[in-house]
C-alpha cells in the first residue's frame, strides 16, 4: 500500500487491474486503492510478471503493506531459496527503506532463523515475532508466505469504497499540516513580481492557437519555479531523520482545489525537462483528473516541492505551508494592477505576488531570497522559459 | 442550430465543468466565474468545449464577452449567426 502523503496510515483495495502472470513494467497501472484523498491508481515501479495478489479488493491495509508478489525476469514457480521473489511496494514513501532485495539474507548469528527480507519487513509491518514462526524454506528459513499466514486474519474488513470523501480530505489535510506546524521550522519571504512581459507573451501565443492549445499564466509560473530550482536544490527534496535529501528530480506538487472543499498537490514530474506545451497538457490533464478522483499513486508520493497559484478572484498574497516531508512551498497571489515605477515614472502594471515558505533546518533566508529573485528573473523573460 | 440549442449546449457544458450545480437554474446576469466558482483552467476547458462542439473559434480577447450566461449566448448566437 503505497504512501501518498506523510498523514496517510491505511488504504483500502478498491480493484486488481491486472492478473496473475501478467507481465507489468514500471509506470503500469495495477490497481485502485480507496485513500483519504479519492481513489488513487497505483502504479507500479518494478518490472516482472504479477505472481500474485496478496490483499484482496474491499481490504483496507496499513501503508506498506506488500499488496502483490512481482516475480523478476525468472518464473517465481522455479524460484530457489535464493530466489524468493522481491515483493512489490509501489510508490513508497520518501522516507522509505530503499526496496527490498529478492535475496535471503544471509546467516548471521548462530541459532537466529534465516529470514527473507520481504518477510522481515512484513513482520515489522504486522507486528509479528520472528522467533516464534516456524520456517518452511530451505534450512527452516522464515519466508514470505510464513508471515503472511502468521499475519493473516489482521486486516480489517470494510465495505465497498466511495468516491471522493471530502471530511476524509479534510481529516489528511489536517494531519498533514499539523504535522507541519509542529516540526518545520517555517520561514517566510516575499516579492512582488512585474508580469506584463509574461502577460504579452501570452496574449501574442495565444491569439494563434485554438483554445485547446493555449497556456495559461500557471504554466509559465510553475515552469519559473522548476528551472529556478535546478539553481537552488536546497528548496526541491525531502527533510526525514537522516537530514535533508536533495530531490533526484525536480517534481512539482501543484495544489489543486477540489470543487466543494478540500484541496491535492500532484505531481507534475520532471517539470524543469518539460517544454511549455507539455507542461500545459499535463496541468490541463492533472486538474481533472484530480477533481474526477483518479489520480496515479506516483503523482501523490513524488512531489519535491509544492507551488500554490491562488489564481483570479482571489487575494493578493499567500503564505504557505509546507507539505512534509518537502522543505518549500512557493504561492503565487493573484496577477493585480498596481502602481509601479519604471523609468522614474509611476505607471500602472500587473503584477504578481511570490511568496516562499521553506524549511530552515534546509535552508536560510539568504538563498531563499536568491531563489524568489531567480523566479522572478526568469519570468521577465517567458520565451525562454 | 436555434438559439434554444445553443442555450442547452452551454448549459451542458457548464454542467460539466460544475457537476454540483444545476446550471440551468443560473442567474443570467451573474458573472459566470462567481456563480459557479470557476477558474482559468475551468473556463480554458469551457472555451475549448463550447469552440470543439459549435465549431467556432472564440478568441482570448473575447472572453470578457463570455462573463455572464446571458452575454455568452449573445456572443454565441452572434458568432454562429443563429436567428433568434
Amino acid at each position: 500500500m503505497p504512501s501518498l502523503g506523510a498523514d496517510m496510515e491505511a488504504g483500502t483495495l478498491v480493484e486488481w487491474l491486472k492478473r496473475p502472470g501478467d507481465r507489468v513494467k514500471r509506470g503500469d497501472i495495477v490497481a485502485v486503492v480507496e485513500t483519504q484523498k479519492g481513489a488513487i491508481e497505483v502504479d507500479i515501479f518494478e518490472e516482472g510478471v504479477i505472481e500474485r495478489w496478496l490483499v484482496e479488493p474491499g481490504t483496507t491495509v496499513p501503508v506498506g503493506t506488500p499488496l502483490a508478489l512481482i516475480a523478476g525476469a525468472e518464473p517465481a514457480t522455479v524460484a530457489s531459496a535464493a530466489e524468493v521473489p522481491a515483493t512489490v511496494m509501489p510508490s513508497p514513501a520518501p522516507a522509505a527503506p530503499p526496496s527490498v532485495s529478492p535475496l535471503l539474507e544471509p546467516r548471521t548469528e548462530v541459532g537466529r532463523p534465516r529470514v527473507s527480507p520481504a518477510a522481515r519487513r512484513l513482520a515489522a509491518e504486522r507486528g509479528i515475532a520472528l522467533d516464534r514462526l516456524t520456517g518452511s524454506g530451505p534450512e527452516g528459513a522464515i519466508l514470505y508466505a510464513d508471515v503472511e499466514r502468521a499475519a493473516a486474519g489482521t486486516a480489517l474488513r470494510h465495505a465497498a469504497p466511495k468516491r471522493l470523501d471530502l471530511a476524509e480530505m479534510r481529516r489528511a489535510i489536517a494531519a498533514a499540516m499539523a504535522r507541519s506546524k509542529r516540526e518545520i521550522p517555517h520561514y517566510y519571504l516575499s516579492t512582488t513580481i512585474e508580469l506584463t512581459p509574461c502577460l504579452v507573451w501570452l496574449e501574442t501565443t495565444n491569439a494563434t492557437r485554438p483554445p485547446a492549445q493555449r497556456l495559461l499564466l500557471a504554466a509559465l509560473l510553475l515552469k519559473a519555479v522548476a528551472r529556478a530550482l535546478g539553481e537552488a536544490p536546497e528548496f526541491n527534496g525531502f527533510f526525514t531523520a537522516e537530514g535533508f535529501q536533495p530531490g533526484t528530480a525536480i517534481h512539482i506538487g501543484t495544489a489543486i482545489a477540489i470543487r466543494g472543499g478540500g484541496l491535492i498537490a500532484p505531481a507534475i514530474r520532471n517539470a524543469d525537462k518539460l517544454a511549455l506545451d507539455e507542461l500545459m497538457a499535463q496541468l490541463r490533464d492533472l486538474v481533472s483528473r484530480a477533481r474526477s478522483g483518479a489520480l496515479r499513486s506516483s503523482e501523490l508520493s513524488d512531489p519535491t516541492i509544492t507551488v500554490t497559484n491562488l489564481g483570479e478572484r482571489s487575494v493578493e498574497t499567500v503564505f504557505g505551508v509546507i507539505y512534509p516531508p518537502q522543505v518549500a512551498l512557493v504561492g503565487f497571489g493573484m496577477p493585480v494592477e498596481r502602481p509601479w515605477t519604471a523609468g522614474g515614472q509611476v505607471v500602472a502594471r500587473r503584477v504578481i505576488s511570490a511568496t516562499l515558505a521553506a524549511d530552515h533546518r534546509a535552508s536560510d533566508g539568504h538563498r531563499g531570497a536568491l531563489f524568489l529573485a531567480d523566479i522572478d528573473r526568469r519570468l521577465q523573460s517567458p520565451e525562454k522559459l | 442550430m436555434t438559439c434554444k440549442d445553443l442555450t442547452a449546449a452551454l448549459i451542458d457544458e457548464l454542467g460539466r465543468i460544475a457537476p454540483e450545480t444545476d446550471a440551468s437554474r443560473l442567474d443570467p446576469n451573474a458573472e459566470l466565474r462567481e456563480e459557479l466558482d470557476i477558474d482559468s483552467m475551468d473556463f480554458l476547458n469551457l472555451v475549448t468545449a463550447l469552440s470543439e462542439r459549435l465549431k467556432i473559434d472564440i478568441p482570448e480577447t473575447d472572453y470578457s464577452k463570455l462573463a455572464t450566461f446571458s452575454h455568452a449566448v449573445d456572443y454565441l448566437v452572434l458568432r454562429l449567426g443563429v436567428a433568434v
